[in-house]
């Protein structure tokens, strides 16, 4: 766990965010979701000003935090890249795509790579089943992926 | 209040609408098992997550097995508690739990006190049929206490306890599925959490997940070595319930029993915390009247209402949340850190030895304690005042490897003159009993007139918080009590925002005070043991011939021989101490 300074701006906006759910404890997961989606993962630090916020133990925020997979304590990359799991992806060898992307990154699911341009993650159904298995590499949509196109496509973002 | 009529086990029983099946068997006298529900009944407090499902009982035309714990009776139930269906269910709901569960009974620290176990038994499981992952997690050492997570089964008793009773906050479940555990913040180690330990985690851990760090070995050592003199002083708390790990009746007064092991145990002098007790109330009564007369003659920097600073927990409490007003509480040391300061000082000058070749060892009702004695300040040149606090249970352990008759011993009396105590001493152990034998000294002091009647009977009770109008002669004097971090919280809040008119409040941080320690005989939930300590200590008072601590002609001598006067140079160098913010000292690891 790397120790960041939050800067007063993060602060401020973090800040905002619990008063805007009225600092209430019952509001955490909705402010942990808000803030999620600011700054893209939930740091130690993040959790502890919110736990503070919001009035409630840190060792609470944290449960929460572990709790639900949506919520992350991991930076995403630049890029992340989400590969879908769902059944029609699944049965159409979407397993050995995600594999080639662990081997391609050399990092497991839920990782960023080092230099912070690659994050990887599974999802289920993009509701795109027609072109599974299928890829997001941010917003852009990837379909009819086998494990020998995996290279190319990272080297479009490298 | 309204009745219903159900059938428990085949008998007819009216209980009230409202409760659940597990309340009701109860007081009809039968035990359904359970090992994640947890209540104090005395104090309100309840953990009922229904999640062990040990519990589950049959209920007439119902498909599944229900909780007991977590269902209401209602109207024209038929429950069958023990039917074989149930006791086949209970009996794969244990062996579920036992299937990940380390299987080091042997050397177990609960071993012989552990719920899982005796319900193990009692369910006659032979063998564990079920071969399931193991949990690795990392045993978190603090200089209190032991967190050894693969035991945890996850009744969350610790989390509510720490949370509901305590508001510490220290605790939460974490993870899901088989990951789940309870652990801190990040899970780092409890030293960097905002952990009091008061260790009320422990008492109610049905399993082996928490305990204490066990001192029992190095106070062993120090007995066997030669060069050292070794002093033992006790808690007024522990003789109210000792007997119980012997099976003695709850509420049973050892003293004399207790001095008489420890003599045989090997302890050089055998003194007694209620003497430095008394020695707290003259310094924290003369602090008191101090900020008092102060205010009276319309001094504003005085800080009021005054805070007792006796129980350790409470301290680790204020100095993590309210660093704000660290110059409201009393400085007074507690008793066994006074009863340190007194030893390795003028004992140890008495006896003509140095202070390194003094052991001085505590029996405390407390687990805190153990981290007390090992502040900083509490140290002369890395030398501690105290050297090693033994809870109850540990002083217990002693007794039977040294293979003491507890039962048979006969009694002896405490070494003097560090063991002579009064009555007001010993209700130290008690939620109102610090402020009560505080009121005893105070009023004479203030007043100059002798006290009629020294029972104070409306600062006594277990409700959570009270309070109290104590007339000083046509002053009133307004006394604030609180057992209990959450009910501490309560009134300091509104301290904190000017709202109370308190001269002066006690807080202890656990259930009934002292007598309901992390340090005691485990209760396993029976709040009527704490009654039955409760009413004991009081007994004890009343025994004794001297029940005011200015009274004590030992503590007379000791200020005359030695001290000088209460908050005098020598007691504010040796007696008193100080506080630190800890607030920012809750760490994010690097």
């Amino acid at each position: 766990m790397a120790k960041i300074k939050l800067s007063e701006d993060k602060i401020n906006k973090i800040k905002e965010i619990c008063s805007a759910f009225g600092n209430k404890p019952s509001e955490v997961i909705n402010v942990l979701h808000k803030v999620q989606g600011e700054f893209g993962y939930l740091p130690a630090e993040l959790q502890d000003l919110i736990a503070q916020e919001m009035k409630v133990s840190a060792a609470h925020v944290y449960g929460i935090v572990t709790f639900y997979s949506f919520f992350t304590m991991t930076p995403k990359g630049e890029h992340p890249i989400s590969v879908c799991m769902g059944t029609a992806c699944y049965v159409r060898g979407a397993e050995k795509v995600l594999d080639e992307f662990k081997r391609e990154l050399k990092i497991g699911v839920g990782e960023t790579t080092p230099d912070g341009k690659f994050s990887l993650n599974c999802l289920r159904c993009v509701g795109a089943c027609g072109l599974a298995p299928v890829v997001l590499i941010g917003e852009k949509v990837y379909g009819r992926l086998t494990p020998d196109g995996v290279k190319d496509i990272i080297n479009e973002y490298r | 209040m309204e009745m219903i009529n159900i059938i428990i086990d085949n008998k007819p029983v009216q209980a009230e609408k409202g409760k659940t099946i597990l309340k009701i068997a109860r007081e009809i006298g039968i035990d359904i098992p359970t090992l994640c529900y947890y209540e104090l009944d005395g104090v309100n407090l309840e953990n009922r997550p229904g999640g062990c499902r040990v519990c589950v009982v049959e209920i007439e035309g119902r498909r599944n097995l229900a909780p007991a714990c977590a269902t209401e009776a209602t109207e024209g139930m038929n429950i069958k508690t023990h039917s074989l269906r149930v006791v086949n269910a209970r009996r794969t709901v244990v062996e579920l739990i036992l299937s990940d569960h380390p299987a080091d009974c042997l050397v177990c620290s609960k071993s012989g006190k552990c719920e899982l176990q005796s319900l193990a038994q009692r369910l006659g499981i032979r063998e564990i049929p079920y071969q399931g992952a193991q949990s690795t997690y990392r045993k978190d050492m603090s200089p209190a206490i032991i967190r050894d997570i693969d035991k945890c089964i996850m009744c969350r008793r610790c989390e509510t306890v720490c949370n509901v009773w305590q508001t510490v906050g220290a605790l939460s479940a974490i993870n899901r599925g088989f990951e789940a555990v309870v652990a801190t913040a990040y899970e780092q180690d409890l030293v960097k959490s905002p952990c009091t330990y008061c260790g009320q985690c422990i008492a109610a851990c049905p399993v082996g997940a928490l305990s204490e760090v066990d001192q029992t070995r190095q106070v062993i050592t120090a007995i066997s070595d030669p060069t050292k003199t070794v002093i033992v002083q006790t808690a007024p708390a522990v003789r109210v319930a000792l007997g119980e790990e012997f099976g003695m009746e709850p509420g049973t007064i050892v003293t004399g029993k207790m001095a008489a092991v420890l003599r045989t145990i090997g302890f050089d002098y055998v003194f007694d915390t209620d003497f430095a007790a008394d020695l707290t109330i003259m310094e924290e009564g003369t602090e008191l009247l101090q900020r008092i007369s102060k205010f009276m003659a319309g001094d504003k920097t005085v800080k009021l209402p005054i805070l007792t600073s006796c129980c350790p927990g409470w301290v680790n409490f204020f100095e993590y949340n309210y660093p704000d007003m660290l110059d409201v509480p009393s400085t007074a040391k507690s008793p066994m850190q006074m009863f340190g300061a007194v030893a390795k000082n003028y004992w140890a000058e008495k006896l003509g030895i140095k202070r390194e070749d003094m052991v001085v060892v505590s029996i405390m009702p407390c687990v805190a304690k153990k981290f007390e004695c090992q502040r900083d300040e509490f140290k002369v040149d890395s030398n501690p005042d105290v050297d090693f606090a033994l809870t109850t249970r540990e002083l217990a352990e002693l007794v039977r490897q040294f293979n003491i008759d507890f039962n048979a011993i006969e009694e002896q009396d405490f070494d003097q003159p560090l063991g002579e105590s009064t009555g007001a001493s010993v209700i130290f152990g008690a939620t109102g009993g610090v402020i009560e034998a505080a009121t005893r000294t105070a009023y004479e002091l203030f007043t100059g007139k002798k006290l009629d009647k020294v029972d104070f009977t409306e600062l006594r009770g277990l409700e959570g918080i009270r309070s109290a109008t104590v007339d000083f002669d046509g002053t009133p004097i307004n006394i604030g009590i609180a057992h209990g971090l959450a009910n501490a919280r309560q009134l300091l809040d509104q301290v904190r925002e000017g709202k109370t008119n308190f001269h002066a409040i006690e807080v202890m941080a656990c259930p009934g005070g002292c007598i309901g320690g992390a340090g005691q005989p485990f209760h396993h939930g029976n709040f009527d043991i704490i009654r039955k300590r409760h009413e004991a200590i009081y007994r004890e008072d009343a025994g004794k011939p001297i029940r005011k601590s200015h009274e004590n002609p030992f503590i007379q001598a000791l200020y005359k021989d030695w001290l000088g006067e209460p908050c005098g140079e020598l007691s504010h160098h040796l007696l008193h101490t100080h506080y630190f913010d800890k607030s920012k000292h809750i760490e994010i690891e690097g």
